[in-house]
């Protein structure tokens, strides 16, 4: 394994971080969205705040990161694709402000009208957010991207795969959110929550399994070269990540509750890296490849330092903030 | 120049202000909050320590609001900081490519401590209930020290962008070799890293110590009010001496490193030793009107003597000139004024606290200490605006030109409007839930709800 590869794979770990902690944070934002009236959704509201609060910005940071990992080791690359997809990248920007600051407010503004207001830009925001980074994943995966930059700012992802894979996204944190949100509800001795987010878990897991399976679909009619390898060097992930699904979807059904966390995000896992196998050894597929791409040494080795320290530092602490999270140490 | 060739130049002249706009109002906004995330963390430790050393009631609620306060600046900071992550690219795409596998690495490092500190910051400020004094206290430790780290690895990339070294081009422009501890400890750094830091420590202390005098004005003398004030402006008094000190010995880097940068900030006009300092006044090409000059300071500030010999901007060519040289020198004067006005309330504070352990009595005081922290503010942003239209038109000074790094996306402008709009608000609705905030605290009720809309009645407890 190179050192290109290496920073590659560096990136690839930053984006499962992010669509598994990030990715759950906006799907909890959809159920916010769709929790019904303020009585009816009184309750899921005030554990999706109460789980989120302490944790959503450390979350929100695994984005920077890879921004950071993919602008400094593959700067062409980062050009390339923010020079093509700047009105996927844009809305998803103005998304995150919403989203963020909508939250942040929500709690903390006085009137009910004003909060609510907040509170549907939090929540909308949740659902554009994620839609729109599926579709840059899915324009780049269908080579939409050209290695100079500057594509065509609008077929490049107002297309089949990406809109698809955008679609993809928003389901799959939702999934996350829902099975995440079942065991902070179990944790809590809430059982009416824990069934709530449970039904609500299992819908979205099957929304899920059918666009992944739609994507498979459209990447063998949209990207070749990606659909070849997945169903090859990729397949092994692809099984686990159905078995996971699976797994899943019994535990939920026999009331499970050990496991299911894991299963989940193991699901969601093996699919980001069946991807990252599948486009190997390019980071935009067919054009440019990771050894191509990728900065001068010492600026990988200084990714790779960079990274080990995260690793030594930042991932300890932030155990720390989800143990005392999780232990209910933390709160308002 | 093959960027620049290929586009029609009116064009690119239009996207290139759109986006140097854009860029401006974005960084402008987040650098307050930025500032906020950097500096706070220490005040509201020192009164938190306070609070626990002295078991101070007052000092502890003082920390307890403080950071309550932060929550919220940190959750906007944190969301203005990522558009302009994103705007590095969405904005400025050639300049990424080119040069982000140097520029890049400083950024690397600031992700560490931005994560570090986020991580910190959330325990801190949800950890009041349940954490016990000091056990909460130490969490919060880490949170001063990713600031100044996160501080340090943003304004060396600026600082990069002043003094780029670390890296070798091949004949097409492309960078084949890099140096990270050489992009990371730029000539600049020394300078610009605790020029920033300090400024930050200014604002934050003299931006909440005016919220403390504009109440104490209103007649809320009690002792929270005092410890609110005194804290912070403490703080910020013991930065601005050491700042004026770092500003200096900065105009006098930038003199040797980006002489038409100085030459801007000086309107400085043709090249030679005794120089006329000009205070203010309007810069044109036949000299400074309207100005008050002070012949020989110039020289006398850059090299300790009346003969030294400063570039003009005669000697620098017309297309490598910075542009809008009467803002620059105007900015430039603004801060350094703000900065001595600052320095002498801070003596004014401090003679008197000496004399008699206590805060002027006269009510100008206190209203000099509302405005301090507006002014701090305005200080920052011309400060900026010194460093950035000062480097105009490089981006990466003297290897890449912001006009060949802007994007060729269409739509800038309508984007900024966008912008403009969405940070109105977001703005508008931070001070106004910092101001409820404040003001239930005042009534004593609840600090916030418990849930964010549920049923009147629970929202209404």
């Amino acid at each position: 394994m190179s050192r290109a590869d290496l920073a590659a794979a560096i990136l690839w770990i930053g984006a499962t971080l992010y669509a598994l902690f990030g990715g759950a944070d906006f799907g909890a934002g959809l159920w916010d969205l769709i929790a019904g009236d303020a009585k009816k959704g009184e309750r899921p509201r005030a554990l999706i705040q109460r789980s989120l609060t302490p944790v959503w910005e450390a979350n929100h940071v695994w984005l920077i990161f890879i921004l950071v990992v993919l602008w400094t080791a593959f700067s062409e690359a980062f050009g390339a694709i923010m020079s093509t997809l700047y009105v996927p990248i844009a809305l998803a920007g103005v998304g995150i402000v919403l989203r963020g600051a909508g939250f942040a407010f929500r709690k903390s503004i006085e009137s009910l009208e004003a909060r609510r207001a907040m509170g549907a830009a939090f929540a909308l925001s949740s659902v554009l957010t994620p839609f729109f980074m599926g579709t840059v994943v899915g324009a780049i995966a269908a080579g939409n991207v050209p290695p100079g930059g500057n594509g065509d700012a609008f077929s490049s992802w107002l297309a089949p795969l990406p809109l698809l894979t955008g679609a993809l996204f928003v389901a799959s944190g939702a999934y996350l959110a829902a099975v995440f949100l079942v065991a902070d509800a179990h944790r809590a001795g809430d059982r009416e929550m824990e069934g709530y987010f449970a039904s609500r878990a299992l819908a979205a897991g099957l929304v899920t399994g059918v666009l992944a399976l739609a994507g498979i679909f459209a990447l063998h009619a949209d990207a070749r070269y990606v659909y070849e390898r997945l169903i090859v060097e990729g397949l092994p992930l692809v099984i686990v990540s159905i078995l996971c699904g699976f797994g899943v979807l019994a535990l939920l059904l026999g009331r499970g509750r050990r496991g299911l966390r894991p299963l989940a995000a193991g699901a969601v896992i093996a699919v980001i890296w069946g991807w990252g196998v599948a486009q190997f050894p390019y980071l935009l597929p067919t054009s440019l490849k990771i050894g191509q791409a990728a900065a001068p040494g010492p600026t990988l080795d200084a990714v790779l330092i960079v990274f080990v320290i995260a690793a030594i530092v930042v991932l300890p602490a932030l155990g720390l903030l989800y143990w005392l999270s999780q232990r209910e140490l933390l709160g308002e | 120049m093959p960027g620049l060739d290929a586009l029609p130049l009116a064009a690119s002249e239009s996207n290139l202000l759109a986006a140097r706009e854009l860029m401006a109002f974005t960084l402008a906004f987040h650098i307050v909050l930025a500032c906020l995330g950097v500096a706070l963390p220490a005040i509201i430790l020192t009164a938190n320590w306070l609070g626990l050393k002295r078991d101070d009631a007052d000092a502890m609620l003082l920390a307890r609001r403080w950071s309550k306060a932060m929550g919220v600046t940190f959750a906007v900071g944190a969301v203005t900081g990522t558009v302009l992550s994103f705007e590095f690219g969405l904005l400025w795409p050639n300049f990424m490519s080119r040069f982000g596998d140097a520029f890049g690495i400083a950024f690397a490092v600031e992700g560490l401590f931005f994560f570090t500190e986020a991580i910190f910051l959330a325990i801190y400020i949800y950890g009041w209930k349940r954490l016990s004094g000091w056990a909460h206290f130490w969490s919060g430790v880490p949170m001063v020290v990713t600031g100044i780290g996160g501080a340090f690895s943003v304004v060396t990339a600026n600082s990069w962008m002043n003094a780029p070294r670390g890296f070798t081009l091949d004949a097409a422009g492309k960078v084949v070799e890099t140096e990270p501890f050489k992009v990371l400890f730029n000539p600049a750094w020394g300078y610009e890293v605790p020029h920033m830091i300090l400024a930050a420590y200014m604002v934050v202390g003299f931006l909440v110590a005016s919220i403390y005098a504009v109440g104490m004005l209103g007649g809320r003398r009690d002792r929270l009010h005092r410890l609110g004030l005194l804290i912070p402006l403490t703080v910020a008094c013991v930065a601005t001496p050491i700042q004026l000190f770092v500003g200096d010995t900065a105009a006098r880097e930038v003199a040797d490193h980006q002489p038409a940068k100085f030459a801007g900030m000086e309107c400085i006009q043709k090249t030679g030793g005794h120089q006329t300092e000009y205070v203010g006044g309007i810069c044109t090409s036949n000299g400074v009107k309207a100005a008050i000059p002070i012949p020989d300071l110039d020289s006398f500030l850059v090299g300790f003597s009346a003969d030294t010999k400063v570039t003009g901007l005669g000697d620098i060519p017309a297309d490598e000139r910075p542009p809008a040289n009467t803002l620059l020198h105007l900015s430039f004067d603004a801060m350094v004024g703000i900065g001595t006005a600052l320095l002498a309330l801070g003596a004014w504070f401090a003679f008197v606290w000496w004399r008699r352990r206590d805060i002027p009595r006269t009510p100008w005081f206190l209203r000099a200490v509302a405005v301090s922290g507006a002014a701090a503010i305005l200080a920052l942003w011309f400060g900026w605006i010194v460093t950035e239209v000062g480097r105009q038109p490089w981006i990466v000074q003297g290897y890449m030109r912001t006009s060949e790094a802007v994007t060729e996306a269409k739509g800038i402008w309508f984007a900024f409007a966008g912008v403009l709009i969405l940070y109105a608000a977001l703005g508008t609705i931070a001070v106004l839930v910092l101001r409820s905030m404040s003001r239930r605290w005042r009534e004593q009720e609840s600090d916030e709800a418990e849930v964010p809309y549920g049923p009147p009645e629970a929202a209404a407890k």
